[in-house]
């Protein structure tokens, strides 16, 4: 299948059987230890931060009172975790933060799936100026639209609520999804279509029964990227919510930096947890959304 | 949002002359696109292009402090922009930020990229692991960078003070002087992966059979990489980069909760400032109006942005 997010970023082995031994592409060369030196080096810049706010959530409150830096605890411990749990809002804005971003990833996946049938399947007037549109809508400064959006969900009674977050997400990680299924659906062959067709298909059997089941890695990839940007969202959730009801992560962790200054140990613990669910998932399927997300800039 | 950099972009292929012979009846298809696309165009409607024109006519209003409207004042908050001092400041900052931040980015990313491109073991792994900063939230990236810049016990001041590289601990981030310089570096480390990844997409899509017959034809690695390689990769880096333009312009998340646009205004950018006025200062109309000015300014990078887009899909 010539899908194009499956398209690994490897140069690909070639598809053919090699009768002989290929000689090794030519290539302007670093020294090996170099370059493993190199990304030793880069992935250790990226990483390190991350480990130090680990094993920060993992030292007592005491230790850290205690002058000096010393990244590495003397005794593990984690009481900042449950200290968090007991005393802060932190379940609240997680359980917000798991509704919000799986909610925004079901509506935006289905608005954006019926766009991306349509751009990849149709060809109508308008299609190129619809294209032009979801381009557009993407580069929309926020804070231009923060303003009167904040209005306009006040005047529907959906401020301060979850399900005002996941309309306004949805509208904002739809334009994406909807280029990168776009760009998948182009790789499957229209001829599928016409056998559905041909057999008898309905237009609603043919999506339900051929497209969709050949659809699921692109589908994959664009609900990671809507989860990712629905979790990690902080200026609409800010100015939007303004009690536990409807708060998420981001929006917690922002009033913990001003809450509990110097309580790192609690602080970090939040941003550990706070992590966990988009790293993980980004890095199970982030070969087929780093794809996703470098087709559009590569091809023509 | 971090996952902001939005890159797939619409291809305008002309479909082969068989392919639209062979439709179904024309009539019959006549209405459904409307169909598939009517769930977008109402959210775009009614999320986008109201509170677009609603922004626009909020900047031409006086407001209270609750968001209503009080009166039409015609341009009076555009005038007041220009006799404002901090607007001048805003645009000074925006102008650092968005180069400072988007150039280092662009120089240590293409660098990464060519790392990449390197052979080495696990690279897939290496890669998916360069870009976990982009899929981290924004504000975890404050905290983790307010921890570890931290006067007192952040490993940073640790460090550089332990070297003698500084004489004592540094507050980077509530100094004038280092604040904005501190926050475009944050900025690039997590943008970096970003820039790095698209890039050895493009050196991977570089053909191997130009490569080889620019060597035929008597070019040296460095012919090769000059005729062939830069080329090839110029659109990619140069979308990339109007792309990221505009993004980092509008990205105000890192400085919000870092330094809150201190000290003394030194790290307030024009996006910040328009925030910032309605929210902290209750003026909505005078807010609105600095993203107006923000969006016009913006908008030639959008122009460029959507004919880059297209001369590549042509």
């Amino acid at each position: 299948m010539s899908a194009v997010l499956d398209r690994p970023l490897a140069p690909a082995a070639s598809p053919a059987p090699a009768p002989v031994p290929i000689p090794r592409r030519p290539r302007v060369r670093l020294g090996s230890s170099l370059v493993h030196g190199a990304v030793a080096l880069w992935l250790a810049a990226t990483l390190g931060p991350y480990l130090v706010m680990l094993l920060t959530s993992l030292t007592s409150e005491r230790e850290l009172l205690t002058p000096g830096v010393n990244p590495i605890p003397e005794t593990f411990t984690l009481d900042a975790y449950v200290e968090l749990f007991r005393t802060t809002q932190f379940l609240s804005y997680l359980g917000n933060s798991v509704f919000t971003a799986f909610g925004t990833v079901a509506f935006s996946l289905l608005v954006a799936m019926a766009s991306a049938i349509c751009l990849s399947r149709f060809r109508f007037r308008g299609r190129t100026s619809m294209l032009t549109a979801l381009l557009i809508a993407q580069l929309f400064p926020a804070v231009l639209l923060v303003i009167p959006l904040q209005a306009e969900l006040r005047t529907v009674g959906l401020l301060d609520s979850r399900w005002g977050l996941i309309l306004v997400y949805s509208t904002f990680a739809t334009p994406f999804a909807t280029f990168l299924l776009k760009n998948f659906l182009d790789g499957l062959p229209l001829e599928l279509d016409e056998a559905a067709s041909i057999d008898g298909c309905s237009p609603w059997q043919m999506v339900r029964h051929v497209l969709l089941p050949l659809m699921r890695p692109g589908l994959t990839a664009a609900g990671t990227y809507i989860f990712i940007f629905a979790w990690n969202e902080l200026l609409y959730a800010l100015t939007f919510t303004s009690t536990p009801a409807a708060q998420t992560i981001p929006v917690g962790l922002q009033l913990f930096i001003g809450e509990y200054q110097i309580r790192w140990d609690l602080l970090t613990a939040g941003g550990v947890l706070a992590a966990i669910p988009v790293l993980a998932g980004f890095m199970v399927v982030q070969r087929q959304l780093i794809s996703g997300l470098t087709a559009g800039a590569v091809k023509g | 949002m971090t996952a902001g950099p939005l890159t797939a972009l619409p291809r305008r292929e002309q479909l082969p002359a068989g392919r639209a012979a062979r439709r179904a009846p024309r009539r019959r298809v006549n209405l459904m696109p409307l169909v598939y696309l009517a769930p977008s165009l109402a959210l775009f409607a009614a999320f986008i292009v109201f509170p677009f024109l609603r922004a626009i006519w909020f900047s031409f209003n006086e407001t209270s402090f609750l968001g209503g409207i009080i009166g039409f004042t015609g341009i009076e908050n555009y005038q007041a922009i220009l006799s404002d001092p901090h607007f001048v400041n805003a645009l000074r900052n925006s102008a650092a930020w968005t180069f400072g931040a988007v150039g280092l980015q662009l120089v240590l990313g293409t660098a990464g990229a060519f790392l990449l491109n390197q052979r080495f073991a696990l690279r897939g792994l290496a890669r998916g692991l360069a870009m976990v900063p982009w899929a981290t939230p924004s504000v975890l990236v404050a905290l983790i960078w307010l921890w570890m810049l931290d006067p007192n016990r952040g490993i940073v001041n640790g460090v550089l003070v332990g070297l003698g590289i500084l004489d004592k601990p540094v507050a980077f981030l509530s100094t004038s002087e280092t604040a904005m310089p501190t926050l475009i570096a944050i900025d690039a480390w997590q943008g970096i992966p970003f820039f790095a990844v698209m890039i050895l997409a493009a050196l991977q899509s570089v053909p191997q059979e130009l490569k080889d017959s620019a060597r035929t034809d008597g070019c040296g690695p460095m012919g090769v990489f000059r005729n062939v390689v830069v080329p090839h990769i110029l659109p990619t880096v140069l979308i990339t980069l109007v792309l990221r333009l505009i993004w980092t312009a509008n990205y105000i998340d890192l400085a919000y909760v870092l330094t809150g646009g201190g000290p003394a205004r030194a790290t307030t950018t024009l996006p910040l400032l328009s925030y910032l006025t309605a929210y902290k200062g209750g003026d909505f109309g005078q807010g609105a109006a600095y993203a107006m000015v923000q969006a016009a300014i913006l908008s030639v990078l959008v122009v460029m942005y959507i004919r880059l887009t297209r001369d590549r899909s042509a």
